[in-house]
């Protein structure tokens, strides 16, 4: 055969995306007294914790139930019995989330049976809410995984008993950063409204150091407000994609009790951080409190300044699917051309929504390439000469090569500080990536300056 | 809140000297729910066949094994660097169902076609040793098919330890010694085993080598590189170093083509030298090499000593807990660490067996804890309860070290400064150093 023919398939070289179960440990490290459990195979876990650590720079404690050869002939329902034992013994939790990976799926494990069988050995304990969800990886990136433990701890938690409540809102921030999770609680404080927000590791995975050894990180959604989910007069879900998708945690509670959703975008930029205040007024019947009235009025006059040096600019922007919808509004705001926007993600809905994001997308020639590796966004960047790359610390080693200045944004930041305190949200975390953004593309200027100009 | 509880079934597997009679369980299948730091199967494998730098690296299962080991590796290579990036079938459902042979064969021939590599491993993980791909002809197919030798690596996470997959990797290794010309080997010459060139260490190591007069003719796997280790087995001397995963390798060379081997650890000024001194008597036949061994020890540790010393006065007395993959690494650290003055009150393994806890038993003052397969509860426990001023471990126990306000430093493969070798102790007691007696822990406690 001759090898120099095209083949029909290509191997997926440098990934832009994760697997499921470590989306969904995620959202169980934001749940307060949760330890997320992986059933299968120790690597699993030991890799993803690795992953997560390196990111959040936190102690990140998965179990596994540790699968070995007889396991993964006759079934893994002994093991996890076990695992569940030594998580009691070990952390006392007050809930544990369980997740599959491919293994476990690939041999047909009926978890929810063994949960079951769990839970009448114990019949004399109160024994812990048990959520288990689906996430094998050939079904779905590290965001299926995540989007799937919400919902799942949703479905199995709230129960809808407290009647209503008409100052409380439910939020589903998507996968956000601490400090994105910090600053939307500090609004709806000022909104006068209490909220459950699922998940939340702003906390948990961005603590102070321990005076004592904490077996589980303090912080996180209490279990008992996720079982009165059920009683918040809305839902507020951040996510163009996760709007797109046939089911989620807000139309779940929205179908079974009632509570209206809104779907939102990720409020990244002025239009979409607008509408996310637009709602919360509606909802409080409170105007925009004056702080964030004056932070969109400093985000506006910023971008008046500096207009002229981002203007045209031309960005490679990528990674998860609805934090680039979000990103690719925000810099169609000032002009910054995304000249590629791509995720690693395929959930079928990204082409067609950054193309109703930015006017015009077909003329300007911009590429849309989902289901992405960071091989197919290198070759596609290295033709259209980019002043900038946005995204994780995975597109380092392309823009290194490509002698482009990265911007880090998402997750995973992984070589350098402060990843878990990266704010993207809202009139402020907008403020932040404008500057890094902007300067970035001033200081390349400055740089290949002959002259180095040092006043604006 | 010290009061940790540990497991039953894991009491076995914690001792400490002086208060019993040792007896120590390891070698077991981590405990299901103990959260234990190990890896798998398919995690040993890569680790060791990781820095060969000109073969092609191809994982075989969903996408996830491929893209936490992307890159993560500080294994340097002087050439090529395809070892750094990461390929995956990222099996989908349908191939879950259908089976994945199809795309793995089209994966390889588009691969070899782009890349070249001189060789190319494929990975089993967890599923495809449920799915029963049979991954051994399509190996064989390509192979055939492209003139490039495709090498299948069984790595099936579930079927053992990391330490099954070092046994993995050695046997992929073994297929391709043997294949290459042992023409211009000289009589004074070795293959190094079990060294990865961390942050550069395999270029420490055989600088010194080449100084004393004696020839490298392969680093398995440090700046690997295909053809090198083609022709190993002309070497006549295998020097392993990280004996857990690559004894097996040296076995079967020995077995096979008679070449003797001798352990060594690179760490620390006791054990580098003893280890360049080995090779020296080794070859006593030619008393030159002796010679210059002689005066290259003298040279380098009389380079850094004075540094040492002043480190040693800034730390001296402090505690440590190591925490690391292999136990040989801690013989030598422990002593690396004697050497500045520091004390090791924990020290535990991943992977050892009971020769080796004993040997530990036997190097640890009184009252040191010895754990096998520990999990975090366990870890800050004892560093609690044995006030550690400093850990040295992986990326996965940095954090707990942080987050309890004590002095952290790497010693894995996914570190990126070299710490073998005289500069390699250099580096080391200069980390230790600078993490201990940081400002910053007048916050902490
Ligand atoms: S799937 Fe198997 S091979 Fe891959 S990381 Fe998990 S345990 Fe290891
Ligand atoms: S087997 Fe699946 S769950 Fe495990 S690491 Fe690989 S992709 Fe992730």
């Amino acid at each position: 055969m001759n090898i120099a023919e095209k083949q029909e398939y290509t191997a997926t070289k440098n990934a832009c995306k994760l697997c499921a179960p470590l989306g969904a440990s995620l959202v169980f490290k934001g749940i307060q007294g949760a330890v997320p459990l992986l059933h299968g195979s120790q690597g699993c876990s030991t890799y993803i914790r690795r992953y997560l650590i390196s990111h959040f720079k936190e102690p990140i404690d998965i179990a596994c139930s540790n699968f070995a050869e007889e396991t993964a002939i006759f079934g893994g329902g002994a093991n996890l019995k076990i695992a569940l034992e030594n998580i009691r013994f070990q952390y006392s939790p007050e809930m544990v989330g369980i997740a599959t990976t491919c293994l476990s799926e690939t041999i047909g494990d009926d978890v929810p049976m063994f949960i079951k069988e769990y839970k009448d050995m114990h019949k004399d304990l109160e024994i812990f809410p048990l959520v288990h969800v689906s996430t094998p990886s050939y079904q779905g990136t590290h965001m299926q995984g995540f989007h799937a433990a919400v919902q799942a701890a949703v479905n199995d938690i709230a129960d809808g008993k407290n009647g209503k409540d008409s100052t409380l809102i439910n939020i589903f921030p998507g996968m956000v950063s601490p400090e994105d999770m910090r600053y939307l609680k500090e609004i709806f404080k000022e909104f006068n409204l209490s909220h459950m927000m699922l998940p939340d590791y702003s906390e948990t995975l961005d603590g102070p150091l321990w005076k004592e050894y904490q077996r589980i990180p303090q912080g996180g959604t209490k279990v008992s407000k996720i079982r009165n989910a059920g009683s918040a007069a809305a839902s507020l879900e951040f996510g163009t994609i996760l709007a797109c998708e046939k089911q989620s945690a807000g139309r779940l509670l929205e179908k079974k009790f009632d509570v209206p959703n809104y779907s939102l975008g990720f409020p990244i930029g002025v239009n979409e951080t607008d509408k996310l205040f637009k709602v919360l007024e509606q909802i409080s019947g409170i105007p925009m409190p004056r702080i964030y009235a004056q932070e969109r009025g400093r985000l506006v006059d910023s971008y008046v300044d500096a207009h002229k040096y981002v203007i045209e600019a031309k960005a490679v922007v990528y990674g998860e699917e609805d934090l680039v919808c979000g990103l690719v509004s925000f810099l169609s705001e000032i002009g910054i051309v995304p000249v590629i926007c791509a995720s690693g993600g395929k959930s079928g809905f990204f082409k067609d929504r950054i193309a109703e994001i930015i006017p015009g997308c077909k003329e300007k020639n911009i590429q849309i390439i989902d289901d992405a590796d960071f091989t197919d966004i290198e070759n596609a960047a290295k033709e259209l000469k980019p002043d900038i790359f946005i995204g994780s610390s995975k597109g380092y080693s392309a823009a290194r090569r490509l002698n482009v200045p990265l911007v880090r944004v998402g997750f995973p930041v992984h070589d350098r500080v402060g990843g878990a305190r990266l704010l993207h949200l809202g009139y402020r975390g907008t403020q932040q990536l404008f500057d890094r953004i902007t300067n970035t593309i001033i200081e390349k200027r400055q740089e290949s300056s002959s002259v180095g100009y040092s006043y604006m | 809140m010290t009061g940790i509880s540990i497991l039953k079934e894991r009491k076995k597997q914690i001792y400490q000297k002086g208060a019993e009679p040792f007896s120590i369980t390891c070698g077991k299948h981590s405990l299901a729910g103990s959260v234990s730091q190990r890896a798998c199967v398919f995690c040993g494998s890569r680790v060791v066949l990781y820095p060969i730098a000109d073969a092609l690296h191809l994982i075989h299962g969903p996408i996830g094994c491929a893209a936490y080991t992307w890159d993560i590796r500080g294994a340097l290579s002087s050439g090529p660097e395809l070892h750094r990036l990461s390929f995956s079938t990222d099996l989908q459902e349908k191939d879950v169902i259908f089976g994945g042979e199809k795309k793995l064969y089209h994966a390889l021939i588009d691969l070899i076609h782009e890349y070249k590599p001189k060789a190319a491993f494929v990975y089993s993980t967890c599923i495809v040793g449920i799915i029963g791909d049979d991954v051994e002809a399509v190996c064989k197919k390509v192979s055939r098919e492209t003139g490039v030798e495709t090498l299948p690596v069984h790595s099936e996470g579930f079927k053992g330890t990391k330490k099954d997959g070092y046994k993995a990797a050695c046997e992929a290794l073994f297929k391709l010694v043997g294949q290459g010309s042992v023409d211009n080997i000289s009589p004074y010459s070795i293959n190094i085993l079990g060294e990865f060139n961390i942050g550069g260490e395999a270029w420490i190591i055989k600088d010194y080598y080449k100084r004393m007069g004696v020839n490298v003719v392969s680093t398995m796997t440090g700046d690997g590189r295909v053809d090198d280790v083609r022709r190993s087995h002309g070497a006549m001397l295998n020097v392993v170093q990280c004996s857990g995963a690559m004894t097996y390798l040296a076995d079967m060379m020995k077995e096979k083509y008679g070449i003797p081997y001798i352990r060594v650890s690179y760490f620390g000024l006791e054990d580098m030298s003893k280890a360049l001194y080995d090779v020296a008597e080794y070859f006593s036949h030619n008393p030159e090499i002796m010679t210059c061994t002689q005066e290259l020890v003298r040279y380098e540790i009389s380079r850094i000593y004075p540094e040492l010393q002043k480190i040693k006065t800034a730390v001296k007395g402090k505690r440590a807990a190591i925490y690391v993959g292999g136990a040989f690494k801690a013989f030598s650290l422990i002593k690396a660490l004697k050497y500045i003055g520091i004390n090791v009150i924990l020290a535990g393994s991943q992977t050892g067996n009971d020769a080796d806890y004993e040997v530990l038993r036997d190097m640890c003052d009184k009252g040191t804890i010895i754990l096998d397969d520990a999990n975090p509860l366990e870890l800050s426990k004892y560093i609690i309860e044995k006030k550690a001023d400093l850990f040295i471990g992986g990326v996965k126990e940095r954090p707990i070290a942080y987050k309890m306000g004590i002095g952290f430093c790497d010693h894995n493969h996914e570190r990126k400064t070299p710490l073998a070798g005289y500069s390699g102790m250099l580096n080391f007691a200069r980390e230790v150093y600078l993490t201990v007696t940081s400002p910053v822990w007048q916050f902490a406690r």
